[in-house]
């Protein structure tokens, strides 16, 4: 556990509880992003132009924390191309098909306490547990 | 005006929250998934601060009769555990264990992340129009 960080990551996350409950209360909406992001193309269009610009502020935030902080977020990634095209397809398949994701479901919804959400992440964590496990052993990592 | 600033900076302090955390870095969500290796819990403290929020956020926010910058407070209704439902957060969690990548990470990573970010977030995308059109199928067999 030598790269455990609770304290970066409990502000972090303070940061991300504080958006969703902004949205709420200025807008109105969940701070689902599968939802925001894919509504951005495929919503009605009246209810285009804020999910646009939330995603640029998305976008734009590590632009202004690389210029605050002097260096760029960390990011290592696989170099496997099936991989991260299968891993896109998925992510993107299943988000829309189960009605969100970990802010949808993860902090939205276990916020709002909604059986789904609850059964949603129970499944995601565990499905994403089991991969990797199953990814090691296939893969030797 | 108002609805399109406060989406605009709930992104960016969104995205800060991403970044301050590291979610930006799949090795990092990867470190959470990850039980039975070098586990790095980080993960479940920032969803867990953030619900934290958010739970107790929510619950100041609604005794105002709606929104600032809307009509209503638009919060999903349906509370019935479906098929959809479960395949979906299956296959999600398995493209998730695969990379290390959820949407918001993955939008957030977008102008450090390379191609292989270019690459996930157009796979994303084309498995978000795919579901567009494995809906519109189903519709219409359901309408038929």
């Amino acid at each position: 556990m030598e790269n455990f960080t609770p304290i970066s990551a409990s502000i972090g996350g303070a940061l991300i509880g504080l958006s969703a409950v902004m949205l709420m209360a200025l807008n109105g909406r969940i701070a689902g992003i599968s939802g925001v992001f894919s509504g951005s193309v495929f919503a009605e269009r009246g209810d285009k132009f804020w999910r646009v610009l939330f995603v640029v502020g998305l976008i734009a935030a590590p632009i202004l924390w690389t210029l605050v902080q002097g260096s760029q977020p960390k990011f290592e990634i696989t170099d496997n191309w099936s991989l991260i095209i299968a891993g896109g397809l998925l992510v993107g398949f299943g988000t829309r098909l189960g009605s969100g994701c970990t802010s949808g479901h993860g902090v939205c919804g276990l916020a709002r306490l909604s059986p789904r959400s609850m059964a949603s992440v129970g499944l995601f964590m565990a499905a994403g547990m089991i991969t990797v496990a199953v990814a090691k052993i296939v893969l030797g990592g | 005006m108002g609805r399109n600033l406060s989406a605009l900076i709930a992104g960016l302090v969104f995205g800060l929250g991403l970044t301050f955390s590291e979610m930006v870095n799949p090795a990092k969500v990867l470190a959470f998934l990850d039980i039975l290796g070098n586990w790095d819990p980080s993960l479940a403290f920032v969803m867990g601060a953030a619900l934290l929020v958010t739970a107790i956020g929510y619950r100041i926010v609604w005794r105002a009769e709606r929104p600032l910058f809307a009509t209503q407070f638009q919060v999903p209704g349906n509370r019935s555990i479906d098929a959809r439902l479960a395949t979906g957060a299956i296959l999600f969690g398995a493209g998730w264990g695969l990379v290390g990548l959820c949407p918001g990470p993955a939008i957030s990573a977008l102008s450090f992340g390379g191609p292989p970010i270019f690459i996930f977030m157009a796979s994303m995308a084309a498995g978000m129009g795919l579901f567009e059109l494995f809906n519109q199928i189903s519709k219409e067999r359901t309408a038929a």
